[in-house]
């Protein structure tokens, strides 16, 4: 069946034809490797997109389900040469070690910011709990985002 | 593989009457799991994503569809409590209370809610709806009522809310975890109180013993928090599996079951 997917204001057409998740798509059939496939349970958060505005992980969508929906990945966040603040705080901070784990993460932040922007540090904790970083750079993290939160 | 997105309640019932095995899906933070692991591979999806009416919630209904991302705004305290619980921001954001019903796990931590205000299920099927009290919705391991043809509405809650509210569970670690042991406890002003045990029975349990006991207790002294934590642990029914043993289970469930009742008290 054919799919259309809005990915970062594109409008995409796909042929989907088995309950595959939208981050297999995202990865495999768009070529968006921004979004990183780790345990494909929800736990790790390094597939976290925005669909239709909402943080989510691609992993535990149905690409079939997500038909008509606006999807924004880390790709429509900031690109080479045109980094988002955020993207331009995590190099300042060394809040990126080996770096998997940092497109969930700047999908996330990008997200709290947006809701509420001026997180107390709990609120930023708690906006990065479905994201695990294995470098554990988690302090340059949420300094990378109080930077932003002082600098509003 | 088929996928439809009805926006009705009617639409979702002819769908499923003319595909009876079709997978219904709702935030998919279950299902997605296993057909991720190639555990499930549905022929014909019906998604419940455009379905408004299972997205109804007021002061005595939560519609199936209804998220933890909203339910956290509850101004009943154990329902908010728990929904800040359950996974990670992600995670709330997609998945739903009719989808922890549809599991049915032990360890879902809505259970335990829903046992404690005595909330009724409602199922609806093309032949109409019928509504049954949790505990003969629940009835085992990832087990429920629900007929193949027959969707999950929602949950009611009764008139008479109780006052005070509390929710509690323990995992091994603070953020996105499942339960090892759960408790939701509710008292009302003339003291009458319930508890509802999550991830320490085959399905969630009432702790009727220690109920009745504190249920008597107008402002229970130290000696009846003490016998309540004891008639908690004596009444779950425990299991060792991977994530904890029976033994600090049944200990567990008793520390946070008088946690949570003396939250209730204050
Ligand atoms: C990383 C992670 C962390 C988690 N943490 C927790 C936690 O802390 N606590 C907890 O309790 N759970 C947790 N879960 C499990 C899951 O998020 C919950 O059980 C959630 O409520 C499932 O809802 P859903 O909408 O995503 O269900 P889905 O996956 O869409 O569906 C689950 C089942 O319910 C059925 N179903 C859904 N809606 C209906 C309906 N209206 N009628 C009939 N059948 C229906 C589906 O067919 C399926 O069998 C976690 C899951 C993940 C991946
Ligand atoms: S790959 Fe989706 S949460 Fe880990
Ligand atoms: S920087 Fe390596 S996983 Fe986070």
């Amino acid at each position: 069946m054919n799919v259309r997917l809005i990915v970062n204001g594109r409008t995409i057409n796909v042929e989907v034809t088995t309950p595959l998740s939208l981050l297999q798509v995202l990865r495999e059939e768009l070529g968006l490797l921004g979004t990183k496939d780790a345990c494909e349970q929800g736990e790790c958060g390094s597939c976290s997109i925005l669909l239709n505005g909402d943080l989510v992980c691609s992993c535990l969508v149905m690409a079939a389900d997500a038909d008509d929906l606006e999807v924004t990945t880390v790709e429509g966040i900031g690109t080479d040469g045109n980094l988002h603040p955020l993207q331009r705080a995590f190099v300042e901070h060394g809040a990126v070690q080996c770096g998997f784990c940092t497109p969930g993460f700047i999908v996330a932040g990008v997200h709290l910011l947006d809701q509420n922007p001026v997180p107390t540090s709990g609120e930023i904790r708690e906006a990065l709990s479905g994201n695990l970083c294995r470098c554990t750079g988690y302090g340059g993290i949420e300094r990378a985002i109080q930077s932003l939160v002082e600098g509003t | 593989m088929e996928i439809v997105r009805p926006d009705s309640v009617a639409g979702v019932l002819d769908a499923l009457a003319s595909h009876p095995d079709a997978l219904v899906l709702a935030g998919g933070t279950d299902t997605m799991v296993l057909v991720n692991a190639g555990a499930l591979r549905p022929e014909y999806v019906i998604s419940l994503r455009h379905v408004e009416d299972l997205k109804a919630w007021n002061a005595r209904f939560i519609g199936a569809g209804v998220t933890y991302a909203r339910l956290e705004e509850s101004e009943i305290a154990a329902l908010a409590e728990l929904s800040r619980t359950v996974g990670s921001p992600q995670i709330r954001a997609a998945g739903t209370l009719g989808g922890n019903l549809g599991t049915a796990s032990p360890a879902g931590d809505a259970l335990p809610f829903l046992a404690a205000v005595d909330a009724t299920i409602e199922l609806v099927s093309k032949h109409g709806s019928r509504t049954m009290p949790w505990d003969e919705f629940l009835i085992g391991p990832k087990q429920n009522a629900l007929e193949p043809a027959e969707i999950i509405l929602g949950a009611h809650l009764p008139d008479d809310m109780p006052w005070r509210t509390a929710f509690a569970k323990i995992g091994v670690r603070q953020a996105m975890v499942i339960s090892i042991a759960s408790v939701c406890v509710t008292r009302n002003e003339a003291g009458e109180t319930t508890v509802a045990l999550g991830a320490v029975g085959p399905t969630v349990l009432r702790a009727r013993r220690a109920e009745m006991m504190v249920s008597a207790e107008k402002d229970p002294d130290e000696a009846a928090l003490d016998e309540f934590q004891r008639l908690v642990s004596e009444e779950s029914r425990p299991i060792t599996d991977h994530r904890s043993t029976a033994e600090y289970r049944r200990m567990a469930v008793g520390v946070l079951a008088r946690r949570a009742l003396e939250r209730c008290l204050v």
